[in-house]
Parts: structure tokens; C-alpha cells; sequence
């Protein structure tokens, strides 16, 4: 099977090897061999971004969207360096990545050549692994070694730099056998005694939670069946992270909805009270616990994970399970069965009385309005129109990302696509243009704001060239709405540079990209304009002009606790948790 | 009110010192990603030392000191750990009985009555003479570092010139590798 060949013809040749159908770049002179091996080929399709962040982020939409692991090629110098931002997002959503990046030839690496810089030192701390290839003995097995490792384990990003050099140097390209790394052995398995304890403690749990996380859906479909089976045979609550939406069905009457700094009342108040805490895939960051020394203080704390280093990062674990979330909710499944345990039944019962108590608080609740459009509005809309469709939602950062997350309800896992730990504005329009190259059949909709979805909007240009009909349904609030909350809340109301002026008119914008532009300014069209979008199968620019005063409710206040969440229909309550000294500034 | 969108720091805890003994692939790069890691996470170094240890299979060593809190101390290995090249990590201070050294090669100049005291001295603490001039020593100590730090001290009004020390490199007691 070995076979000789250039460097470049390897990249190509390995990526085939591990079943890349798209690779999203941007061309250059470091890498210009590869694209001429590109070139000459039928094998791997290469999709031109406009800009090399637009690139990771849509491999990273690819990748949350298949499971697969999404594919770039830039090349060195500038290439690399915005190839960063995405790799950072990637890292911090342990998204499966393989970037590949041209580098200056290698006698002249440290030379401060034309378009050198130190790829590898550069992204070091924001990938899972780099390479710098210095000879084309080592090319395949790097090649391989990066996808094993952007894949197995927590998955992340992976850069292999390769000089210009090694890709027009010949060598001996073998096809990959299953290899074992020396070193990096990622465990699999949980262990079986703790999982044991972990049931144990389960099945005397007065005021049980699971609280679930983005590590779920990573793991793979078993894990969200094993999960859902596991939820339903024990009959606990369940609530999950921003990344985790989709895991568990929202329509089911057991999910409590998303935790966190703008989390549903009944699941932060359970994460608070509860008495057994299950963490399945999650990281206790710090938008999910609030104040740390008030979060959750009578809770036993059960913690799966297939990062180590997760394990009492931020919160001490009572059970530490390593190991990935399918296998261990597979386990945990078998174990609850083949030993018939039961949840406590009167306790279980009295504990949901206390939630439903809770949701009856209807946390989520908006005034709405005939005369302006509530962003709450628009994406509620949004979802009740294409809820029987086969939709994947990404989204911007701000505001919008939260009422999608509140408001657009997820049955499947890899169908929501958000920039989580990074928070990263200009993901969600890439992020669309991948997701929509994988599943090109699918309905595709970033829910934007008008100022993130202005950092990558040039990918609007790669969208049209390929024919793939996503639709950025902008809730236009004219503010960084998110930066003009806190400064209402934080700030005395001092709005310095958050309101978006001198916007371009996106009807026009998306007509100029030869898109289709639509505009909906009152309540009353809202389910006509959308329906006249969904009937477009273009890319579609929906500018949706929402109420710009709107604030994101509810919200745990910096600094506070769980059980002391701002409720925004409650005004006064809103009044109470700010201080007098923050009243004096508002 | 709280101005900032974080929590705030959490009650600190009492801090530890420990030393950590690191296998690795010896390959291109890899002390500066345990560096990175360090710096980049806020963790602290006291002292480190790295070199080959087995040739044939690319292996290194590296022993770090290091300080912080139980969990930061938790997460430093878990987080080397994590590194790709990184093969194992041992907690010396919590693995069991081990011994620390550290070699150092002290200079020291003077004539007279304060060279005679260095080379009494050094004699009392078993340092070697490995380098010699009519108004110089170099001494080789080797020792915990607690022995080398009151040595040099000693050395200080004698005519210290210099110092140039290893780092402390440790080793399990008892018949078991690491
Ligand atoms: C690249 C980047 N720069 C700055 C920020 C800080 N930031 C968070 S939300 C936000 C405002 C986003 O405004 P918009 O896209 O209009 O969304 P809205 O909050 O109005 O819904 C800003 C500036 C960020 N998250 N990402
Ligand atoms: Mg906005």
C-alpha cells in the first residue's frame, strides 16, 4: 500500500484516508502546493471562505453538526494568525478540528521571512496539540496522529504546520493502521466501583438533579439515548448547560430547561437546593455556578468526565467518574436496572411539588407588544414555524444567543450550534455555511445580532458562491444589546460605545452579496415575513427590528447566588436586588 | 453591587509545596509547553530540571517544585498530564518516602585566612574543589537544598563570587521505577 508521493499529494491523500469531504480554506504562499495537489483532484471538495476565522468557524459548525472532525487550510504568516480566534473557540467548545497551515520553508524558519510567524508557538495554548512537520519521513503519521487526537478523548483543535519544503518533498506515504499513541491514552471506561457508589447515592437522593453538559453531546448520540433512558428510568429532573441544549428533549416534562446566569428559575433554584447533584459532561464554569461559595451548598456532587482536569477545577467533586459520558450513562443505565434500585418515591415526589412550584414563577414570561417586536417574540415565532422542519440553529453572541437558547426549544443533540466558552461574535455565520455544506438538505438559521453577525459577514459571499441557503435572522436591537444590559444594571446606565450607529441597511447589504434581503419592523408580519423566508431557498439576510430597550431575563446578578436571580417580570424584584448605592447611578 | 461579570475569588486555602517528577517524549517543544502551561494557567515554578533519561526511547524527566493550593496543585497535574507528550506525572511529596538533590558549583575568591576558612568549610559540608586558582576555588556541593543554601550563605563573606545550581532533581526510595 505504500506509495510514493509529494507532501502536498500526503495532505490530500490522508485527509481522503480519514473521510474529509470538505475542507474549508483560504490560499496563500505557503501552502500553494497543497492547492495544487487540491487542484487535481476529485476526492476532498475545498470550500473558499473570505476570510481564514470564517474558515474555522465553519469547520467548527461542520464538526458540532456530524460529529466529524471539520477541516481548514490556511496559510502561514496572517493566514494563521486568523486562523486563531477560531481555534480558541474551538478549544474552549472541545470542537474536533484539523487545521492545517502552510508554513515559510524550513531553512528559513527563524528568519523572519516574507509571511513567517511562529504558528506553532502562537497557537500553543489554543489547541489540543500542534506539530511542526521538519522532515516528510514524519508527514503521515503526523497527519493521522492529528486526527486521533482531535477526535478521541475531549476533542479539540489540532494544527499541523507544514514549510513549503516539506510539501514539494517526496516520500513514502502509508496508508494508517489503528495506532496507540505512546503517551496520550485517553480513558474510556469509568470506573465500575465508583459508578456503583454513584447509583447508590442516587437511590437515597431526596432532591436528585441532573445537570448535564456540552460533554454529552461530544460523546455522541449513544450518549444523549443513555442519557434520556437513564433520566426517565430514575425520574429526576434534568437541566443542562448552553452546550448541552439538545441532549434531553426540551418537550419533555422532566427538563427544567437551561441553567445558568440566564437559566430558568426552576433550574438554578434545583442546582441551589438539590441534594444529589449529577454532572454528566459539564465543567462547573463559572456562568453556571455564580458565587461559588453559595452554589449549591447541600449537595453531594457526582461529576462525569473524560477530562481529568475538569475534576475539581472550579468545584470539588464528592464522586469523580473519568471516563466518556456514553460508556459511564451506559453503565449507570445497566447498573440501575439489573439492580432494581428505585428512586425514593415519596421523596421524588415532594421535590417536583417544589419545582413545579418554581415554574409556576413562569421565569421566562415577556410583555409583550403590539406595536414593537419583543426579540422574545421573533424567536418564539421562529420556532413555531420551523419546529417540524429538520432545522440546525447557530447562533452570534449577546442577547439573541440567549433568548435562542431560552426560546428555541432542541429535541436532538447536534442541532445547536453557539459560540459557548469563548463567546466569540462572527461564529454563527460561518458556523452556518459549515452546517449547511454537511446537511444540504436541512434548514439552517443563525439567530444573529445585527453587531456580531457584522464581524464575519463576508462569508454571505461564500454562502452564495456554493449555493447554500442559510437564513440570518437578525434580531436588530441597534444595540450590542448584551454590553447595554450590564451597563444599565453595572454601569449607571452609561451606554459608552455599545449603540451600533451607522448600521448598513441589510435588505441592500444582502442584495448587494445577490442574497435576498427581507425586513420586518412590526409584530403584526412577523409570521408572514418568516414564512416568506422559509419559502426561499437562497441565503436569506432577515433584518427583524426588535424593541432596542429589551433586557435578557432572568439572570443571576454578578457575584450572587442561585436562589437571588433577577425575574424580569417582576420589576420590583429586579429593584430590590440593586443596591441603593446602584440605585443612585440607574 | 458587584461591577464585574465574574465571582469572585474564591476563600484561599493553605498552600503546599510539592515536586513533581514529569516522564515525556523528548521531542521539539516540549519543555516549552510545560513552561506554557505554568505561565499561561498563573501556576508557579520554584525550580525545574530536565534531561534525557532513557536515550532509546526518547524519554525525559522532568522535576518540578512547584506551589499552591490542594486543588491547584490538583489541577497542575492533571493539567500536564493532559499534554500529549506527556506520559506520566508523579506527585513526589505524596507517592511516598523520596530523596531531593541538587548540585551546585560555588566560586569563591580570597587569599589568606578567608581561603583557608572556604576550604575548611567545604570540607565540613563535602564539597569538592573542581576548579583552582591562587585566589580562587570553585566547590562542587551536592545535597538537599536546604545544604546548599546555608553553604552559600557561609560562602558570602569569604568572597562569594558566584553560583550556578542544577534545580532539584528527585528519585523514589525503595526498588519501585516510577
Ligand atoms: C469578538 C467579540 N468582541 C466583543 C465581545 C463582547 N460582547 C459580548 S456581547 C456583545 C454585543 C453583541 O451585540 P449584538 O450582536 O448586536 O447582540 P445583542 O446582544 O444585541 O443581541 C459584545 C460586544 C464578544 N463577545 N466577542
Ligand atoms: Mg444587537
Amino acid at each position: 500500500m505504500d506509495k510514493e508521493m509529494t507532501g502536498a499529494e500526503m495532505v490530500i491523500e490522508a485527509l481522503a484516508d480519514q473521510g474529509v469531504e470538505h475542507v474549508f480554506g483560504y490560499p496563500g504562499g505557503a501552502v500553494l502546493p497543497i492547492y495544487d495537489a487540491l487542484f487535481q483532484q476529485q476526492k476532498v471538495q475545498h470550500i473558499l471562505v473570505r476570510h481564514e476565522q470564517g474558515a474555522v468557524h465553519a469547520a467548527e459548525g461542520y464538526a458540532r453538526s456530524t460529529g466529524k472532525v471539520g477541516c481548514v487550510l490556511v496559510t502561514s504568516g496572517p493566514g494563521a494568525t486568523n486562523a486563531v480566534t477560531g481555534l480558541t473557540d474551538a478549544l474552549m467548545d472541545s470542537t474536533p478540528l484539523v487545521c492545517l497551515t502552510g508554513q515559510v520553508p524550513t531553512h528559513l524558519i527563524g528568519n523572519d521571512a516574507f509571511q513567517e510567524c511562529d504558528t506553532v508557538g502562537i497557537t500553543r495554548p489554543c489547541t489540543k496539540h500542534n506539530y511542526l512537520v521538519k522532515t516528510i519521513g514524519d508527514l503521515p503519521r503526523v497527519l493521522h496522529e492529528a486526527f486521533h487526537i482531535a477526535k478521541s478523548g475531549r476533542p479539540g483543535p489540532v494544527v499541523v504546520d507544514i514549510p513549503k519544503d516539506i510539501q514539494f518533498a517526496k516520500g513514502i506515504y502509508s496508508r494508517p493502521r489503528e495506532f496507540q499513541h505512546k503517551g496520550y491514552r485517553p480513558k474510556i471506561k469509568g470506573d465500575l466501583d465508583r459508578i456503583k457508589a454513584a447509583i447508590e447515592i442516587m437511590r437515597h437522593a431526596k432532591r436528585p438533579l441532573f445537570y448535564t453538559g456540552g460533554g454529552v453531546v461530544n460523546s455522541g448520540p449513544e450518549a444523549s439515548h443513555f442519557l434520556r433512558e437513564l433520566v426517565k428510568l430514575t425520574g429526576f429532573p434534568i437541566t443542562s448547560t448552553l452546550m448541552g441544549l439538545g441532549a434531553y428533549a426540551a418537550s419533555d416534562p422532566q427538563w427544567l430547561g437551561m441553567l445558568g446566569m440566564h437559566g430558568t428559575y426552576e433550574a438554578n433554584m434545583s442546582m441551589h437546593d438539590c441534594d444529589v447533584m449529577i454532572c454528566i459532561g459539564a465543567r462547573f464554569d463559572d456562568r453556571i455556578t455564580g458565587r461559588l461559595d453559595a452554589f449549591s451548598p447541600g449537595s453531594k456532587k457526582i461529576h462525569v468526565d473524560i477530562d481529568p482536569s475538569s475534576i475539581n477545577k472550579n468545584v470539588k467533586a464528592d464522586l469523580p467518574i473519568i471516563g466518556d459520558c456514553a460508556h459511564v450513562l451506559e453503565d449507570m443505565v445497566r447498573l440501575w436496572r439489573s439492580t432494581a434500585a428505585q428512586a425514593d418515591k415519596a421523596a421524588l415526589e415532594a421535590w417536583w411539588k417544589q419545582i413545579d412550584k418554581w415554574r409556576a414563577r413562569r421565569s421566562l414570561a415577556y410583555k409583550n407588544s403590539n406595536e414593537v417586536i419583543k426579540p422574545q417574540y421573533a424567536i418564539s415565532r421562529l420556532y413555531e414555524l420551523t419546529k417540524d422542519r429538520d432545522a440546525y440553529i447557530t447562533t452570534e453572541v449577546g442577547q439573541h444567543q440567549m433568548w435562542a437558547a431560552q426560546f428555541y426549544r432542541f429535541e436532538q443533540p447536534n442541532r445547536w450550534m453557539t459560540s459557548g466558552g469563548l463567546g466569540t461574535m462572527g461564529y454563527g455565520l460561518p458556523a452556518a455555511v459549515g452546517v449547511q455544506l454537511a446537511h444540504p438538505n436541512s434548514l439552517v438559521i443563525d439567530i444573529a445580532g445585527e453587531a456580531s453577525v457584522l464581524m464575519t459577514m463576508q462569508e454571505m459571499s461564500t454562502a452564495v458562491q456554493y449555493e447554500l441557503p442559510i437564513k440570518i435572522f437578525i434580531i436588530n436591537n441597534q444595540y450590542m444589546g448584551m454590553v447595554r444590559q450590564w451597563q444599565e444594571l453595572l454601569h449607571g446606565g452609561r451606554y459608552a460605545h455599545s449603540y451600533t450607529e451607522a448600521l448598513p441597511d441589510f435588505v441592500k447589504l444582502a442584495e448587494a452579496y445577490h442574497a435576498v434581503g427581507i425586513r420586518c419592523e412590526r409584530p403584526g408580519d412577523v409570521d408572514g415575513a418568516i414564512r416568506e423566508m422559509l419559502a426561499v431557498n437562497r441565503p436569506v439576510i432577515f433584518d427583524c427590528v426588535v424593541d432596542p430597550n429589551e433586557n435578557c431575563f432572568p439572570m443571576i446578578p454578578s457575584g450572587r447566588a442561585h436562589n437571588e436571580m433577577l425575574l424580569g417580570d417582576a420589576t420590583l424584584s429586579v429593584e430590590e436586588a440593586i443596591t441603593e448605592e446602584g440605585k443612585v447611578m440607574v | 453591587m458587584n461591577t464585574t461579570h465574574y465571582p469572585a475569588a474564591g476563600v484561599s486555602q493553605q498552600i503546599e509545596t510539592h515536586t513533581l517528577s514529569v516522564l515525556v517524549d523528548n521531542e521539539p517543544g516540549v519543555l516549552a509547553r510545560v513552561i506554557g502551561l505554568f505561565s499561561g494557567r498563573g501556576y508557579n515554578i520554584d525550580s525545574l530540571t530536565v534531561s534525557e533519561t532513557e536515550h532509546e526511547k526518547h524519554l525525559s524527566r522532568i522535576t518540578i517544585v512547584t506551589r499552591g493550593t490542594p486543588m491547584v496543585i490538583e489541577q497542575i497535574k492533571n493539567q500536564l498530564d493532559r499534554l500529549v507528550p506527556v506520559h506520566r506525572v508523579i506527585d513526589m511529596t505524596v507517592a511516598g518516602p523520596h530523596i531531593e538533590r541538587e548540585l551546585a558549583m560555588v566560586k569563591v575568591r580570597g587569599k589568606g585566612e578567608h581561603r583557608m576558612e572556604a576550604l575548611r568549610l567545604a570540607d565540613a559540608f563535602r564539597a569538592r574543589v573542581i576548579d583552582a586558582s591562587t585566589e580562587s576555588f570553585v566547590f562542587e556541593i551536592t545535597g538537599a537544598s536546604e545544604k546548599i543554601e546555608s553553604f552559600v550563605a557561609l560562602m558570602i563573606p569569604l568572597g562569594l563570587v558566584e553560583v550556578s545550581r542544577t534545580g532539584i532533581v528527585a528519585i523514589g526510595r525503595g526498588p519501585e521505577g516510577m
